[in-house]
């Protein structure tokens, strides 16, 4: 079960903006969906390694040398603020970090 | 010569501009027309013009152009994702596979239509609207390539590459009667596919047949210095030539064609008959289990959603995209750009994903689900010691009618029931036409380890010669 | 009021000194136009992808090696999320539980671990006049996003501001000395966080500890270390309990001011980098990395201690600096036979107060010979030490020969017959109830004796030899 308060709290790590009727609609269907993936925790795991990735390769590792950059005009092309070659946003000052 | 211009598979047309009996130039600008002409919403983007440069004579895939999924990043190209808060992009590069495809003599034709960020098995999660199966325009096409397998069914591309994550090419490919493969993962490039959930994202062919398939693949794959999970394929892709399935033993997994995956009557009665063509061609038919199996799904929806949930973070009205109050605080900023830019589909996930990375929930979730994928690819480990391959259906139905699962997100969920084992152990699987059921296509999914590209192509191959499936009404 | 013991642990941002950046072939720079190196990785534009970068890999290497840390053959990228315009992917690709190195020690201070990871974006404040419908705002260029940076994190075993600050001169000499950084505050490239608590005297458990950030220079790491214990101290006498907090120091204000408390406490999301396999450290790299490692700072002070007899502190002090150790030791190798190292140890300091540069004596117009000669001048008592110290001032002023200097300016040693011999008659004779008090032994009352010949010829008389000939002509011995 995820409560609405539970669902708050998500949206504001996942930075989402949601409606009022979008929270209630999103703590049923997370609810619905976890009970169902839930099961998933009765299976016997003990001693079963994770698996982050299907290739058991190192990664390879790349020679320490530059390559040609983008130019600035292409880099600021669609940015939604650009200002003094740079990306404009609003000051975090007034934000949590 | 349009007429029969459309009749020629892409490796035939190849052929035939190699053997200069074809104009390249003029395939082009008739399948360019077709697809400004799409009326399945296929396309979120149509080429303009002639292709930049013509073939060199003997470049490989002889200018037949290509279809790609809107997922893949092309330069000065729209490349939305089919995303409302990537509308408008237009990179600054072209995906590796994409270029390999130009360089090999691939132009591209257009972008296609597909769910947000590769997250639905229907395309009507896409922000452009949905896309139509040309086997019945009232039903989905499958996704989340489903703008690839609809202009590759229809006639509007000789061919087309999609991605696959939990069964975005397979799915999509058997619903409007297209083969479609997803390769071992890493074998293909992953620089400048946009990412929906990394370790489980491989992009691979959508065609009209299996040797397009083999052909298609053969230039999209290779290590790649830009993306660290690729690999170097131990052989190239060959084009498959079997004509027999002697010696080949096929695993029949209980746990994905039994009753719990919900497959429809039309459907196993289409999967069946075609183990019984198998059989006459010289396979081996045998059960076989994969206890993890019916885990999957659950696995698959805790770790992809949780990439995805990181992946997509960046989505942020920075850079580039979509901004929606950018004048007030940076947080309102943030939660408004996404809230609004993102479709339900891909905020469902993110709050899964997000949900199941945060603090206590970790362990419990994530951390578990990576151990599911352990065992399953386990599972299959221990059945490859026995089998060459695993057959299942690759959907349990057939298309459906547009706006018939969007309500309830489990039952879309269900569409992959089949086809998210494989990525999660990695291994490449393909999907070709087995038949009709009432009208609509059903598709045969074989699944092999990893590295087994040229083998399962072969035996797709074999299969298809001996299926009776024609996909030109739906070209009509 | 209870005595309180200080423990400080450190957290060090060090960005490596590699051509390119962390996951991405754009180049490292500094004061470059914003955003002219920049690429769709180091940009988060969707589809791009990390590449580890070899070199980064091999420097972090060799930091672990040189702390004597263990070295994990295997380690794992995670990425840790959050939101922040200088963050372009939403996530910093760090390490997490799996780091590259742990343990290990340097000085008196262990090691906790060092890690690999990326460095953010700058992000530069506008003024009023940038201001959209009266909302701040700021710029990011992403020229630094990417650098490549080691975390370094000690344990908590510093106990004083001033132990912080010398062993910080340690570590940016070590890392300075293996090549991988250019470990310059002044431009960001080693930034230090610090953790501090305080604790009754005698007390095994740590009080609650607060996180200073914003420390970027030496000067201002001690003295925000101070302000912050000061602070600690008066709350807990006054009754009160120190918050878990982080605390930003202000060097203009001496001020320490709280970050502002967030709503929820940070959630970070750790998970394993999908688009990174695990980091392998081969016996190829490793052995490169042990081979390509010099002489570290803490090993040279010993050599300092058992070749050349300084003392412990005197070799440490030398050592961690390593411009002074390396002036020094061209010093040694140049200077006459007879001279001295402990001598010419003592004459580097007295260099360094002398120069502009308050770094490096080698940067002066005194060169290593020049300084060994004037040192041996003095072991020779060809001239008293504190006319020495006024051949030095010129010499580091003009550059030159300090014979040449001694000689045109008088200051070179008065021979002990001849004209010394005579201002000691004049000394005692001036002074006869100071010579008779020597006489009946109370050596302290030669004190106006030695001082009226010491004046007289301006310093340039060797004391400890005055002192002998007065002694002798009053004859006591
Ligand atoms: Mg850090
Ligand atoms: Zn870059």
């Amino acid at each position: 079960m995820v409560d609405r308060d539970q669902v708050v709290h998500v949206a504001r790590l996942a930075r989402l903006e949601l409606t009022d009727a979008e929270l209630d609609r999103m703590a049923a269907e997370l609810s619905h969906v976890l009970d169902h993936i839930e099961k998933i925790r009765e299976l016997d795991l003990e001693n079963v390694p994770p698996t982050s990735h299907v290739v058991d390769l190192p990664a390879p590792l790349r020679p320490d040398e530059p390559r040609p950059c983008l130019e600035r005009d292409i880099v600021l092309a669609g940015a939604p603020e650009p200002v003094d070659g740079g990306f404009g946003v609003p000051s975090p000052g007034a934000a949590p970090a | 010569m349009t007429g029969e211009l459309l009749e020629l598979s892409a490796a035939q047309a190849v052929e035939a501009v190699h053997a200069k009996q074809i104009d390249p130039a003029e395939l082009f600008e008739t399948y360019r027309e077709r697809a400004a002409a799409d009326e399945l919403n296929a396309f979120t983007w149509v080429a303009e013009g002639p292709p930049p440069a013509p073939p060199a004579g003997d470049a490989p895939l002889g200018g037949v152009p290509v279809a790609v999924k809107d997922l893949f990043c092309t330069e000065g190209v729209p490349s939305q994702a089919g995303s409302r808060i990537l509308e408008g992009y237009r990179p600054p590069y072209s995906a590796t596979v994409v270029q390999r495809l130009a360089d090999s003599g691939a132009p591209l034709l257009g972008k296609t239509n597909q769910d947000e960020f590769a997250m639905g098995s229907s395309t009507e999660n896409s922000g452009f609207g949905p896309a139509l199966n040309p086997w019945d325009r009232s039903r989905a096409p499958g996704g989340s390539s489903g703008g690839s397998a609809a202009a590759v069914a229809a006639g509007l591309a000789p061919w087309a590459i999609g991605t696959d994550t939990g069964g975005s090419i397979r799915q999509p490919a058997a619903l409007c009667g297209v083969v479609g493969m997803k390769p071992t993962y890493g074998a293909c490039s992953r620089y400048g596919m946009i990412a929906f959930a990394s370790s489980l994202d491989q992009a691979g062919p959508l065609t009209r047949d299996v040797t397009d398939a083999a052909l298609l693949l053969a230039h999209m794959v290779g290590r790649d210095p830009c993306d660290s999970t690729s690999l170097e394929l131990p052989e190239p892709i060959e084009r498959p030539r079997a004509e027999h399935l002697r010696g080949i033993r096929l695993g029949i997994p209980e746990e994905l064609t039994g009753l719990e995956g919900g497959i429809e009557p039309g459907v196993r009665e289409g999967f069946e008959r075609t183990l019984a063509l198998a059989q006459e061609l010289g396979a081996s038919i045998e059960p076989c289990r994969l206890p993890h199996a019916p885990h999957a799904l659950s696995a698959y929806y805790l770790i992809a959603p949780a990439e995805a949930s990181a992946n997509l973070a960046r989505y942020d009205g920075v850079r580039y995209g979509l901004r929606v109050d950018g004048a007030l605080d940076l947080a309102t900023m943030y939660e408004r750009t996404r809230g609004g830019g993102f479709g339900r589909e891909v905020k469902r996930r993110i709050m899964l994903g997000t949900y199941a990375l945060s603090s206590g929930y970790y362990e419990a979730y994530y951390g578990t689900a990576q151990k599911v994928r352990t065992k399953i690819a386990h599972d299959f480990a221990a059945a490859f010691e026995r089998f060459d391959f695993i057959a299942t259906p690759t959907s349990p139905w057939v298309a459906f009618e547009l706006g018939s699962k969007t309500d309830d997100p489990l039952q879309m969920y269900m569409n992959d029931f089949c086809t998210v084992p494989m990525p999660l152990a990695g291994i490449p699987a393909i999907s070709i036409p087995c038949g009709l059921s009432e009208g609509l296509p059903v598709g045969f999914q074989l699944a092999g380890p990893a590295f087994s590209e040229n083998r399962l192509l072969d035996a797709a191959f074999a299969l298809e010669q001996a299926i009776d499936f024609d996909g030109s009404s739906a070209r009509a | 009021m209870p005595e309180y013991e200080a423990v400080i642990g450190l957290e060090i941002h060090v960005q490596l000194a590699t051509r390119t950046k962390m996951f991405c072939a754009c180049e490292v720079t500094f004061g470059d136009p914003p955003n002219t190196h920049t690429c769709p990785v180091c940009l988060g534009l969707p589809g791009a992808l990390p590449v580890t970068n070899e070199r980064a890999v091999s420097f972090a290497t060799m930091i672990g090696l040189a702390f004597g840390s263990e070295v994990a053959r295997r380690s794992v990228f995670h990425r840790k999320n959050y939101f922040y315009p200088d963050s372009p992917k939403g996530y910093q690709i760090s390490q997490y539980d799996e780091p590259l190195c742990r343990g290990g020690q340097l000085g008196d201070v262990r090691i906790h671990r060092v890690h690999l990871e990326e460095d953010a974006a700058k992000l530069e404040h506008l003024s009023e006049s940038g201001r959209i419908h009266g909302s701040a705002r700021s710029v990011v260029d992403f020229n630094r996003c990417g650098t490549p940076l080691v975390e370094i994190v000690t344990e908590p075993d510093l106990r004083s501001p001033e132990q912080a600050r010398e062993w910080l001169t340690l570590l940016r000499t070590t890392l300075k000395s293996l090549g991988v950084s250019d470990v310059d505050m002044s431009q960001g490239s080693l930034r230090v966080d610090a953790n501090v608590s305080i604790r009754p005297a005698g007390q095994e458990a740590l009080g609650t500890k607060t996180e200073l950030k914003n420390m970027n220079s030496f000067r201002f790491l001690e003295r925000g270390l101070r302000a912050e214990l000061g602070r600690q101290r008066e709350l807990l006498d006054g009754g009160g309990v120190v918050e878990l907090q982080t605390l930003h120091y202000d060097p203009v204000s001496d001020r320490l001011t709280p970050l502002r408390s967030k709503e929820e406490a940070q959630d970070y999301r750790y998970f394993p980098e999908p688009d990174l396999m695990p980091l392998e450290v081969s016996d190829e790299l490793l052995g490169e990395a042990r081979a390509a490692l010099p002489e570290l700072p803490a090993e040279r002070a010993l050599r300092f201690e058992r070749e050349l007899g300084l003392s412990p502190g005197k070799a440490r002090e030398l050592a961690f600096r390593a411009e002074q150790a390396a002036y020094f030791e061209r010093a040694v190798a140049v200077a006459a036979d007879g001279v001295p190292a402990t001598e010419l140890a003592n004459w580097i300091p007295l260099l360094v107060e002398r120069i502009e540069s308050e770094t490096d004596p080698a940067a002066s117009r005194v060169t290593p010979k020049s300084l060994a000669a004037l040192a041996a001048m003095v072991a020779r008592k060809e001239i008293s030490r504190d006319a020495a110290r006024e051949v030095l001032t010129m010499l580091a002023a003009e550059g030159g020969d300090p014979q040449a200097i001694a000689e045109r300016e008088q200051l070179g040693a008065l021979a002990a017959d001849g004209q010394l011999a005579a201002l000691v008659e004049q000394a005692i004779a001036r002074d006869p109830r100071a010579a008779e008090q020597v006489r009946a032994s109370n050596v302290k009352a030669i004190g106006p004796l030695v001082g009226y010949v010491m004046r007289e010829t301006k310093g340039r008389a060797d004391g400890g030899e005055v002192r002998r000939l007065i002694l002798e002509r009053l004859g006591v011995s």
